[in-house]
C-alpha cells in the first residue's frame, strides 16, 4: 500500500466505508501492537494474540467482506485458536451452492422420540454444555391432541411411551424471518440458499431476535460457552458451529458446515427411525420435493406470515 | 467560547456547591451508583448468567425499567406543550424542571438498555457509516434515534433558555419556540415507537395488541405528571423555588384524566384476554391468577390494580383532590402502581408462557436489582445537578455579571478558587 493512512480516504476508487475499515484496521493493529509492546513480559505468541483479538473486534460484518477479508477472518480464527489451545481446526467461509434452497420435512409417524438427532446436534454443531444447550425441542403430544401446552418436552421414561407421539422443533428458517427484521445491526440474515444465520461476531447481544421468533428456534450465551477440548468438532463454518462466546445469539444452521458440502445435517444423519429428511428445495428429483408432493403435509402457526422452510406429515 | 465556558464553570461551582444535606443526598447517591457499577462488573465478567434471566425469558427487570422511564421521560410534554403552545403562563415555571426530569429519565432509559446488552463492547455496531443499522425495518433502530433526538431536544433547548438567562436576556422564540414543536411530537412518537417494539411482535401475543401503545402513552401521562408533582412540591419546600400552586393543581387534573383513562384501557383488555378462553389469553391469566403452581406475578398485579384503582377514585373525587395529603399519596399510588404494572406486569409475562406453551418463571436477581438502583440513582444524580443549576438562575440569582466580576479578579479561573470540597461538618 502507497498511500498514506489517510490519504484512503480521499482515494476515489475505494468508497468511504472501505476506507474506513481499512483506517479502522490499522488502528486495530496499531493499539494491538502498542498494547502488548508496552508489556515487556509479553510472549511473540501472546502478542500476536493480542493483535488477532483487536483486528476481530474491530472487523466488518460478514456479509459485507470481499472473498478475500472473509478468508482472512477464518484463517485469524483458525490462528487463534491454535494459539489458545495448541489444536488445530478448519473454518470454512463457504458461500450458498447456486440453485439450491434447503427445506426441511419431518415425519410425525416415524419419530420415536430417542432423541438421537439432539445429541448429534450438540455435538456437531459445538453448543455449550454447561447450560445443556439445544437447538431442537422433542415434544411428547398425548395421542388425540396436538396442543403444544399439554405436550411434555422434558421427559425422562423410556420411549416411545403407550399412547403418546412425538414431534421435533427447531428453527424453521422461515422464508420471511421476523427475527431478522428485528435486528437492529443486521447481524442476523437470510442466505441465497434460505438458511438463516448469525454473524457471532456482530451480534450486540440485545436478544430482540429472541422475542420476536415464535417458535423458540433461539439460544443465548448467557455466560462463557464451555465445550471440552477433546469433543470440539474441528469441522467449522465461520456462520455455523465454530466457537461462540458470552453475550451472543446463537441457533440452528442446518448444520451449514455440512449442508454446504453436499451432506445432511447431523440430525437427519442421526436419525434412526428416518423420520427426518433434508434437501433441495429446487431440485424436482429431490425427497423433500417429492414428499411434498406426495404426502399430506402442514406448518406450524402458519398463521403468523413467516413461511417456515420446515414441513410435517404423516404416512 | 469564553462566555460558554464561564457559563459552565459558573454551573460546575453552583453543582458542587450546597449544604450539608445537599451533599449527605450526593454522596448517597453516588455511594449507589458505586454499588452498582460494582454489580455491573460481575456481570460482565460473568455474563448475562447472573441475572435471573434464561431463554425463555429473555428480557426482564432492565428492559421493564426501560420501559417505563421512556414513558416518564414522554410525559415531560404535558409541561411543554401549554407553556409554550397554549401560553399558559402557571406551568413556565416548572417547563425547566419538566426537561431535567425528562433528561434524567432518557439517560436512565438508555443506561438500562446498555446493561442489558450481551456485548456493550460491540455497541458501535449502531453508529453511522462504521456501524450498519437496521434501519427503517428494526423498531429498536427507530427507538435508538427517537431516543437520542429526544434527549438532544430535551438538551438543548433548557440550555438555550437558561444560557439566554444567564446572560440576562430573554431567549429568541423564534430560535426555540419550533424546536419546542418539535419535541412535543417526539415525546408522543417516542413512546408510541417504544410501544411498537413490542407491539409488532406477532410471536408474543401478550403484546401484540394495538392497545399497547395507547396504553402506554396514558400511563405514561399519569406516572410522569404524578411523579412531577411530587418533585415539585419538594423543590417548592427544599429548593426554596416558587412553584406556582395553580401548577401543580393542573397536573394533578392531567393525572386524574389520563389514571381514568387507564382504567378504562385496562377493562378493555381484561375483557378481551378473559371472556373467551382462548391461547392468546394465556399471558394475562398467568399475570393475574397463575397457571397451576407457577403464580409469581400474581401478587404484583394485583398490588398494581388497587393501587392504581384506589388512587384514580380518590383522585376523581374533587374535594378529596384539592387536599394536599389525599393528592401526595395518591401520585405516590399511582407512579408506584405504574412501575410496578410496567416494570412487572407487562415486559415479564409477554414471555411467559414461551412460544410452545411451556411456563418458565422469572424474577430478577440481586445483579439487576443493584445494577436497577445503581441507575436511578444515577438519574437522581442528574436530575439534581440540573435542577441545582437550572433553579438560581431561572430565580436570576446565578448571572453572566456576578460571574464576569469573578473571572476578572482571578485571571487564571482556577478550579481550586471555588470552595467546592464537599466538607460536612
Amino acid at each position: 500500500m502507497t498511500d498514506s493512512p489517510f490519504q484512503i480516504l480521499n482515494n476515489k476508487t475505494m468508497d468511504r466505508r472501505d476506507a474506513m475499515t481499512t483506517l479502522g484496521g490499522m488502528l486495530a493493529a496499531g493499539l494491538g501492537v502498542l498494547q502488548t509492546s508496552c508489556s515487556p513480559l509479553a510472549s511473540a505468541a501472546e502478542k500476536e494474540k493480542a493483535q488477532l483479538d483487536w483486528q476481530a473486534y474491530f472487523q466488518q460484518n460478514f456479509q459485507l467482506m470481499t472473498d478475500t477479508e472473509k478468508d482472512a477472518t477464518v484463517r485469524r480464527l483458525e490462528r487463534s485458536y491454535e494459539l489458545n489451545t495448541g489444536n488445530r481446526i478448519d473454518v470454512s467461509a463457504q458461500g450458498p451452492r447456486k440453485d439450491v434452497l434447503y427445506g426441511y420435512a419431518f415425519n410425525v409417524s416415524k419419530c420415536r422420540g430417542y432423541m438421537d438427532c439432539v445429541k448429534a446436534c450438540i455435538e456437531e454443531n459445538n453448543q455449550d454444555r454447561a447450560s445443556g444447550m439445544a437447538y431442537i425441542r422433542i415434544h411428547e403430544n398425548k395421542k388425540g391432541s396436538m396442543d403444544f401446552e399439554e405436550a411434555n418436552d422434558d421427559f425422562f421414561h423410556q420411549v416411545p411411551a403407550a399412547g403418546h407421539f412425538y414431534m421435533g422443533t427447531q428453527c424453521f428458517h422461515c422464508q420471511n424471518p421476523p427475527c431478522v427484521d428485528v435486528c437492529p445491526v443486521k447481524a442476523t440474515w437470510m442466505e441465497p440458499d434460505g438458511i438463516v444465520v448469525v454473524d457471532y461476531n456482530w451480534c450486540i447481544g440485545c436478544r430482540y431476535c429472541m422475542a420476536a421468533c415464535p417458535y423458540d428456534a433461539r439460544r443465548f450465551n448467557w455466560a462463557d460457552p464451555v465445550v471440552p477440548i477433546e469433543e470440539v468438532n474441528p469441522n467449522q463454518h465461520y456462520l455455523g458451529n465454530r466457537l461462540r462466546k458470552k453475550g451472543v445469539v446463537e441457533k440452528c444452521t442446518f448444520c451449514i458446515q455440512r449442508s454446504r458440502d453436499g451432506k445432511n445435517p447431523a440430525c437427519v444423519e442421526a436419525c434412526p427411525t428416518g423420520a427426518r429428511v433434508f434437501g433441495n428445495l429446487l431440485d424436482p428429483n429431490s425427497e423433500i420435493r417429492w414428499i411434498l408432493a406426495n404426502k399430506k403435509v402442514f406448518r406450524l402457526k402458519e398463521d403468523l406470515g413467516t413461511e417456515p422452510k420446515f414441513w410435517y406429515y404423516m404416512d | 467560547m469564553r462566555t460558554l465556558r464561564a457559563f459552565f464553570n459558573d454551573a460546575l461551582r453552583e453543582a458542587t456547591q450546597g449544604s450539608t444535606a445537599y451533599h449527605a443526598w450526593m454522596g448517597v447517591l453516588t455511594f449507589l451508583m458505586c454499588c452498582g457499577a460494582w454489580a455491573y462488573s460481575v456481570q460482565l465478567r460473568e455474563g448475562l448468567i447472573v441475572t435471573g434471566l434464561h431463554d425463555h425469558v429473555s428480557w426482564g427487570f432492565y428492559i421493564s425499567n426501560f420501559t417505563f422511564l421512556v414513558g416518564v421521560a414522554a410525559a415531560a410534554v404535558i409541561l411543554v406543550m401549554p407553556t409554550y403552545v397554549l401560553k399558559d403562563h402557571d406551568f413556565h415555571s416548572a417547563v425547566l424542571i419538566g426537561e431535567a426530569m425528562a433528561v434524567a429519565a432518557l439517560i436512565m432509559a438508555i443506561s438500562f438498555v446498555v446493561v442489558d446488552v450481551g456485548g456493550p463492547a460491540r455497541l458501535w455496531h449502531l453508529l453511522p457509516v462504521v456501524g450498519r443499522i437496521n434501519f427503517p425495518r428494526s423498531l429498536l433502530a427507530w427507538d435508538i434515534l427517537v431516543l437520542n433526538g429526544y434527549l438532544a431536544l430535551n438538551v438543548g433547548v433548557p440550555f438555550y433558555l437558561l444560557y439566554s438567562h444567564w446572560q440576562g436576556r430573554e431567549a429568541d422564540k423564534r430560535y426555540y419556540v419550533p424546536v419546542v414543536l418539535l419535541s412535543i411530537a417526539w415525546a408522543v412518537s417516542l413512546h408510541l415507537v417504544t410501544a411498537f417494539l413490542y407491539a409488532g411482535l406477532p410471536a408474543r401475543p401478550f403484546w401484540n395488541s394495538s392497545l399497547l401503545g395507547p396504553r402506554f402513552l396514558a400511563t405514561a401521562f399519569t406516572a410522569g405528571p404524578a411523579l412531577m408533582i411530587l418533585v415539585l412540591t419538594l423543590i417548592r419546600r427544599f429548593g426554596g423555588y416558587p412553584v406556582a400552586h395553580e401548577t401543580i393543581q393542573k397536573l394533578s387534573v392531567v393525572v386524574t384524566v389520563a389514571a381514568q383513562i387507564c382504567v378504562v384501557m385496562t377493562i378493555s383488555e381484561l375483557f378481551v384476554e378473559f371472556y373467551r378462553n382462548t391461547h392468546h389469553g394465556q399471558s394475562a391469566r398467568y399475570l393475574f391468577f397463575g397457571i397451576g403452581e407457577k403464580r409469581a406475578l400474581v401478587p404484583w398485579i394485583w398490588s398494581s390494580i388497587a393501587l392504581i384503582a384506589t388512587a384514580t377514585g380518590l383522585l376523581t373525587l374533587h374535594h378529596l383532590r384539592a387536599k394536599k395529603a389525599v393528592l401526595y399519596s395518591a401520585c405516590v399510588m399511582l407512579f408506584v402502581g405504574i412501575l410496578i404494572e410496567k416494570g412487572i406486569g407487562t415486559i415479564i409475562p409477554g414471555f411467559i408462557p414461551e412460544p410452545w406453551g411451556k411456563i418458565h418463571e422469572y424474577s430478577p436477581t440481586w445483579v439487576e436489582l443493584t445494577v436497577a438502583l445503581g441507575i436511578w440513582a444515577l438519574g437522581a444524580f442528574v436530575f439534581t445537578v440540573l435542577a441545582k443549576v437550572a433553579i438560581p438562575i431561572e430565580m436570576g440569582l446565578l448571572r453572566e455579571a456576578n460571574s464576569a466580576l469573578h473571572s476578572t479578579v482571578s485571571p487564571t479561573p482556577q478550579p481550586a478558587a471555588n470552595p467546592a470540597a464537599p466538607t460536612p461538618e
